[in-house]
């Protein structure tokens, strides 16, 4: 307990050094930087707003934390059930949304905010369209997570998954993420150079259409100020929230890093990506695809069976598009593999790779309909989301912090690349144990359930499988621990990266020879 | 025309559109402009350069200090 203390103290030192009132943009005393005016436009760049850009980088690494610790504490719960001790606000069902909206919107959406921010400002050549939005963006988003911290865990749900929050949040999520679509796209408008990076375009498409698709599913009647229905009704409803559902892992959690990963990996391999020709024809295809895939999760339902059929061959189709990205980034490094061996953070990208393509080769078999028989409701699907959640969107996530947060900082690399490497490992081992442990669950669980005697009565009953499960909950568990202590060490890291900023910082500046 | 015929003449629509995307993407004459757009991400690191020379500056003056001034201690 005394270590989670210290740790939040940490944090907490971090965040306000990077916005606290009375100081400057940077979040440094002024004074400090009297007669250092060099030094100063070293941090405070001269053109971009690297300020929203600091401040939700730190928040990632905040956000990851919370969400991976809410993770394991459910993971807990599934192997000894007296976790939930006997509390609704502590139940598995209530802190289930919780930990999903945080590592997704709260962890993921930090640091889309944060790289996409980086990223137009850099390839545009262009400051944000208005420091004064991007702040509200990063404000509003914070209220956005901490009512989800709250009214979730107090029982106030829509019950459509990852759509939980109720309307009065809807609202202030659809204000946030207008803004937010707007600062990105008239930044790009403005811009000076006459190209717009692929990055740019994948970050435009993933915005865009998380726009619509909130708005859309959430469309509801409000009754009470925290209760409201759907405007949808009975199998509508379920492809709705489905087409919403899918189309946010293709947005949110493809498109938004595949932006992520076209700039960070060129730049971390110091070579420009593989084929900006493939980039266009990725880019339009997985765009064109991806939104016809929803109904895979909604196979053996009341949904028409031309529905679901069509969305099993476009969720095979999508396998086209996403190994081309994935292809397009991994051979970006061809002769530069060997610089994977002492850079930590471009393995972490890399490794990125090699789980995003492996996902999306999991992804299209599991929607195959006799496949999803034996996979649907097991624990296959939390394995297969969880290799691409951690294995790609983390991963991702984490090389790009490592390699944005000293750059922000006005440092040449973070305090300690060792620690890096550990991390890697950690993340690496925790994904292997976690994603094989669910394999073998999944598989176990689809065939004991539909495991019929010669009478043609169930073989097995309901809790049969369930106490069969409990090595593999165990197992999954260690996993998250490995996460979570990755997650700790990045988080010492990026504070001693910082506390060296400053100390730097405060040593007189350098005198010409 | 019913919805049926529609929906098919949007496939098609679509179809061709993306064909058309990818023909323009790989024709020859795009092999320029895109170099230049593949290039985006390094335009500015003379800025990093910079960083990393203050960097180096500020070493050497810490270094010096330690030392007393006496690179051969």
């Amino acid at each position: 307990m005394a270590a989670i203390e210290s740790q939040t103290d940490l944090l907490t030192c971090i965040i306000k050094r990077v916005a606290a009132p009375g100081h400057n943009a940077t979040g440094y005393p002024l004074t400090a930087f009297d007669g250092n005016i060099q030094m100063n436009s070293a941090l405070e760049h001269p053109t971009y707003n690297y300020k929203v850009v600091r401040q939700f980088a730190i928040m990632t690494v905040v956000w990851g934390i919370v969400g991976m610790l809410i993770g394991v504490i459910l993971a807990a719960q599934l192997v000894w059930p007296q976790l939930n001790l006997d509390l609704p606000w502590t139940s598995f069902g209530r802190l289930r949304p919780l930990h999903t909206n945080a590592v997704i919107f709260a962890f993921g959406g930090s640091a889309l905010f944060a790289t996409s921010y980086y990223v137009v400002q850099r390839t545009c050549q262009v400051r944000l369209f208005s420091d004064k939005l991007a702040a509200f963006t990063f404000w509003g988003w914070q209220a956005v997570i901490l009512s989800a911290v709250v009214s979730l865990p107090l029982g106030y749900t829509t019950t459509k998954e990852y759509a939980e929050l109720e309307w009065p949040i809807n609202i202030l999520i659809a204000a946030v993420w207008v803004t937010y679509a707007l600062v990105f796209l008239m930044t790009i408008k403005k811009r000076k150079t006459s190209h717009i990076y692929v990055a740019n375009w994948f970050f435009a498409a993933f915005i865009l259409t998380v726009a619509v698709l909130h708005i859309v599913n959430n469309a509801a009647i409000p009754v009470t100020a925290m209760y409201s229905t759907s405007v949808y009704a009975g199998s509508i409803d379920a492809m709705v929230q489905w087409w919403y559902g899918h189309n946010a892992v293709g947005f949110f959690l493809t498109a938004g890093f595949l932006g992520m990963m076209y700039y960070f990996v060129p730049k971390q391999a110091e070579r420009p990506v593989y084929s900006y020709r493939l980039s266009i024809v990725h880019f339009w295809a997985l765009i064109m695809i991806y939104m016809w895939a929803g109904p895979h999760h909604l196979h053996y339902t009341a949904l028409p069976n031309w529905a679901q059929s069509l969305g099993m061959v476009m969720s095979i189709i999508l396998l086209a598009p996403s190994w081309g990205g994935m292809i397009n980034g991994m051979m970006t490094l061809s002769g530069a593999w060997h610089k994977l061996r002492t850079d930590p953070t471009l393995r972490f990208l890399v490794v990125a790779l090699s789980f995003y393509g492996m996902s999306t080769f999991e992804g299209p078999m599991m929607a195959i309909k006799t496949v999803n028989a034996l996979s649907h409701y097991t624990d296959w699907t939390i394995g297969h989301v969880h290799s691409g959640a951690l294995g790609w969107v983390a991963m991702i996530t984490i090389g790009s912090m490592y390699h944005l947060i000293p750059r922000l900082f006005g440092q040449v690399q973070m305090h300690s690349v060792n620690l890096i490497a550990v991390h890697f490992w950690l993340a690496t081992i925790g994904t292997v144990l976690y994603i094989a442990s669910m394999w073998v669950n999944g598989i176990l669980q689809g065939l004991m359930w539909r495991a019929i005697n010669p009478d043609g009565t169930l073989m097995y009953t309901f809790i049969e499988s369930v106490e069969a499960s409990g090595p593999g909950y165990f197992v999954r568990l260690i996993g998250g621990l490995f996460w979570v202590t990755g997650m700790l060490i990045m988080a010492y890291n990026v504070y001693m990266t910082v506390k060296r900023s400053e100390s730097i910082r405060q040593q007189p500046a350098p005198q010409a020879a | 025309m019913d919805t049926g015929t529609f929906r098919g003449l949007i496939t098609f629509v679509l179809l061709v559109a993306f064909i058309g995307i990818t023909w323009w993407a790989y024709s020859k004459r795009r092999k320029p402009d895109f170099d230049e757009a593949a290039n985006l991400p390094f335009a500015d690191d003379k800025d990093e350069e910079e960083i990393r020379k203050q960097h180096a500056a500020q070493e050497e003056q810490t270094n010096s200090r330690h030392d007393g001034g006496d690179k051969n201690v």
